[in-house]
């Protein structure tokens, strides 16, 4: 026990290769994948093979978002450094190279977090190797998770799956995909369960792939499902509805997840900031850490307070994973980081592009496709708004209901 | 021990003061001098017949808060001190290792130290805070409190007379944030000593530390301060207008420092100064002839005692230059991240404060805190402070490592810089006129968080 906020020295060569990977792998072709829209980077299969032997021999300690809440031996009783820290660092470090690839890993999928947060041991054998897209969002529905319509019917062995389903991450490209459906709509969030649904499943279509302003490389699908078959075997932790439980356990993932997306925004901003600081040098102005801000010119002092920001939603992202891995309750922290990390990608990247001028603003460099990757961050798995919500109610104590 | 010597208190007018901020292209028209002479004739006419002019007169002295220019001299007792000891290199805390772990958890000895200082700002600095604003000043149960506990000792080595075995920069920042959580002003007041007997700690010699250090750890410690800050537009540390000579004899110092905490009280001061062009620290005792203080109060901390130091022509012996140029960097990064630490209490402060009022003030019906516009003020409040505690935490830690934390400090500097005052800020928006008035404290906090973007020295860890 002593407080230290250093990167864990155990994680040092994961963040190194998976720093060497993002530089010499994802950033070369990231202009070409950002260009070609919808085109498979077929470069990933290589690189998830690499990380797929990674984790087999233990070394990368989950360096997607897979990780999840895996189980991790305790020592000593000391604090630990697990799995969630180990993907916030390799996440951060792979979208300091590119999110949208990142985020098309194979077999990296959110779904596959959902596996891992609430999945049953037989489960999580059986779905060991899959690459599961997340399906939440519908038409209709966004922030308000606990409203979907997509309806699931148990017949028999099976349930049949109705509804549709957009802004699928990995939706075309994943083998499986993890889908939100409701039990009985009048019971409310306590009857929302999530089912994995393996591809080629009959009555689930891939309808269409969404023209975006970031993150083109990665493909955002919309999937329709019609009478889908899916095994009863598929739905996620318990089938019973208990309305006292309530929505905790699909919630439970994004305590895991929002981290983890905090990361990419983290990682993003970095490859803002790092590009900059290397111009701004060029161009003969340096950052000094010690004479005061407002003593430099307006270029450094603005520098300054975008790199404060950019420290700050660091550490909330790894207070939060440090949390997960340690069993306490984060997901207050969780949302503080997703909030903080969120705001700041988006004001530094911006940032960035407005202080290196046409440069930033031109595709000479890529600075401004950080400045649009950035921009779903502040969105996906919880927008900003969002994430004040739940901090607000958690610091003032009050129920959904009181604090709509 | 103890000789007598003069303490000159009061307002003098310099600068723009003597303007009233106007600035020097602003000139009067006859209109204008006319409005002037009726102002002064009024005011002569006004007090007199209150009967008030006494005791304005009085304030006025303490607190230079109206255009009044006056001074008065107090006698007080300054200790004298006894030189000893080498030049060698003196004793110095060992580093805290590392395990290479993530870790936000205090050690025990740390969180039993933060929860006596809880208590403490809870039941003694606080309820003192609104008087002590007035006052410009901290009470000596205040002050014996802190010593009693030892916490202007937690920077000095046990065999020095400290508490600590290895350095303790990380319980130092738990403390600053412990201590202003009651009241910024008197947590500056009660840890101004101890800055100092950080600094002689770390940078000291065999000599420094026995002459001088020795006078802090004692039963019935001196009274110290850093003095870093000076009065003057886009003031760098770096490059203090403070001039120090060198003489055959050592060093002459001429200049001035702004607001130092308990100025008045010091026995001796640790004072920045130019030497050869590079700033360095000087040791320099109160009783020095041509040294000067006077009340300089401030917008917020208060009740530290903010004082100006004069030194005009004050000769310093060669045993008074403390550490090296690189030393007195640090001092300026290890003082700027104890104000960091205060800028965490004081926000935890209002952040309990506001969260508290939201709740229970009804508006249409319902407590405000049911409306987003407040609710996301208040979690905004929330996650920049978290924040601000993380990077005070992280660079603290990499100090007591004996890490290069430079960049870490600036970031967190600036971080507590921005979002304290905004949190200050919200604080009193949140209260309405109720958090303008003096009747909440809020409005107290936010002139304290706005000294963390401002302030030099004064508070080290």
């Amino acid at each position: 026990m002593a407080i230290n906020l250093e990167t864990p020295k155990k994680f040092r060569p994961l963040i190194g290769n998976a720093h060497q990977v993002a530089m010499n792998m994802l950033r070369p072709i990231s202009r070409q994948y950002d260009a070609a829209e919808h085109s498979y980077p077929h470069e990933l299969d290589m690189l998830a093979a690499m990380i797929d032997g990674m984790s087999d021999s233990g070394a990368s300690e989950g360096a997607g978002a897979s990780a999840g809440a895996k189980v991790e031996k305790t020592v000593d009783g000391a604090t630990r450094n697990g799995t969630n820290m180990a993907s916030a660092l390799s996440i951060m470090e792979m979208c300091w190279g590119d999110v949208g690839m990142l985020l098309s890993m194979p077999r990296q999928g959110l779904g596959n977090s959902a596996i891992a947060a609430v999945a049953n041991p037989e489960q999580r054998e059986r779905f060991a190797g899959v690459w599961a897209a997340m399906a939440i969002t519908e038409p209709e529905v966004g922030s308000d998770s606990a409203n979907i319509a997509t309806t699931a019917h148990k017949d028999g062995d099976e349930y049949i799956l109705n509804g549709e389903k957009i802004f699928v991450t990995c939706g075309e490209r994943a083998d499986h995909v993890v889908v939100w459906a409701t039990l009985d709509k009048s019971l409310g969030r306590a009857a929302i369960k999530s089912f994995v649904v393996a591809k080629g499943t009959p009555g689930m279509v891939v309808e269409r792939l969404e023209h975006k302003l970031g993150i083109r490389a990665s493909d955002t699908a919309t999937l329709r499902f019609t009478d889908c078959r899916v095994p009863a075997a598929n739905l996620l932790g318990s089938p019973e509805i208990d309305t006292k439980q309530g929505f905790g356990g699909a919630m439970t993932t994004f305590d895991n997840t929002r981290p983890l997306v905090a990361a990419m925004a983290v990682g993003c901003a970095r490859a803002s900031l790092d590009l900059t600081r290397d111009l701004l040098s060029q161009a003969g102005v340096t950052i000094d850490y010690d004479a005061p801000a407002q003593n430099q010119s307006a270029a450094a002092a603005t520098f300054l307070a975008l790199e404060a920001d950019w420290e700050s939603a660091y550490l909330l992202t790894l207070q939060a994973a440090w949390k997960a891995d340690n069993r306490q309750p984060n997901s207050m922290h969780a949302s503080m980081a997703k909030a903080k990390a969120g705001r700041v990608g988006s004001a530094v990247t911006l940032g960035c592009v407005e202080l290196c001028g046409t440069l930033g603003y031109g595709e000479s460099e890529l600075l401004e496709k950080w400045a649009r990757d950035s921009k779903i961050l502040d969105i996906f798995e919880g927008t900003q708004q969002i994430q004040l919500l739940i901090i607000a109610r958690r610091v003032l104590g009050l129920t959904s209901a009181q604090l709509k | 021990m103890g000789s007598t010597k003069t303490t000159t208190q009061g307002a003098t007018m310099r600068g723009n003061t003597d303007r009233f901020g106007v600035p020097a292209s602003d000139k009067s028209d006859l209109t204008g001098f006319a409005v002037g002479a009726l102002r002064q004739l009024s005011n002569v006419q006004l007090l007199d017949r209150w009967g008030v002019r006494e005791s304005v007169e009085k304030l006025v002295a303490r607190a230079t808060s109206t255009g009044f220019s006056t001074a008065m001299t107090a006698q007080r007792t300054v200790r004298s001190f006894t030189r000893g000891g080498t030049n060698a290199t003196g004793q110095r805390s060992a580093l805290a290792q590392s395990r290479g772990v993530f870790d936000l958890t205090p050690t025990e000895d740390e969180q039993m130290l933060v929860e006596v200082a809880t208590q403490f700002a809870d039941e003694v600095l606080r309820p003192d805070a609104a008087a002590r604003n007035e006052t410009c000043d901290t009470s000596e149960e205040a002050i014996a409190g802190a010593h009693e506990i030892g916490l202007h000792l937690l920077g000095v080595p046990e065999s020095l007379g400290g508490v600590s075995d290895e350095r303790a920069s990380v319980a130092s920042v738990l403390v600053l944030e412990a201590l202003a959580r009651g009241d910024m002003g008197q947590a500056i007041a009660v840890m101004s000593s101890g800055a100092v007997a950080t600094a002689l700690s770390l940078w000291g010699t065999q000599e420094q530390q026995q002459t001088y250090l020795s006078t802090l750890t004692a039963d019935d410690p001196a009274t110290a301060s850093l003095a870093l800050s000076e009065a003057a537009v886009l003031f760098d540390p770096a490059l203090p207008a403070t001039q120090a000579r060198t003489t055959s004899e050592g060093y002459v110092l001429n200049g001035a420092k702004a607001l130092v905490p308990r100025g008045l009280d010091a026995d001796f001061f640790v004072v920045g100064a130019l030497l050869d062009g590079q700033a360095r620290l000087f040791v320099v005792e109160a009783s020095a002839e041509g040294l000067s203080v006077e009340a300089e109060p401030a917008m917020g901390v208060r009740a530290a005692g903010t004082a100006r130091l004069r030194l005009d022509g004050v000769e310093v012996g060669e045993h008074s230059l403390l550490g090296s140029a690189e030393d007195y960097r640090e001092c300026v990064r290890l003082a700027r991240l104890a104000w960091c630490a205060l800028a965490v209490g004081t926000s935890q402060a209002v952040l309990e404060y506001v969260t508290e009022y939201v709740k229970t003030r009804v508006a249409f019906g319902e407590p405000v805190a049911h409306r987003q516009s407040v609710a996301f003020m208040v979690a905004d409040m929330a996650l920049e402070l978290e924040g601000m505690r993380l990077m005070t935490y992280s660079a603290a830690a990499k100090v007591a490592q004996g890490k290069d934390a430079s960049r870490e400090i600036a970031l967190a500097r600036k971080l507590c810089a921005d979002k304290a005052m905004r949190i200050g800020l919200d604080g009193v928006q949140l209260l309405g006129g109720h958090g303008f008035v003096k009747e909440h404290p809020v409005e107290r906090w936010y002139r304290d968080l706005r000294a963390v973007a401002v302030m030099e020295g004064g508070v080290m860890i």
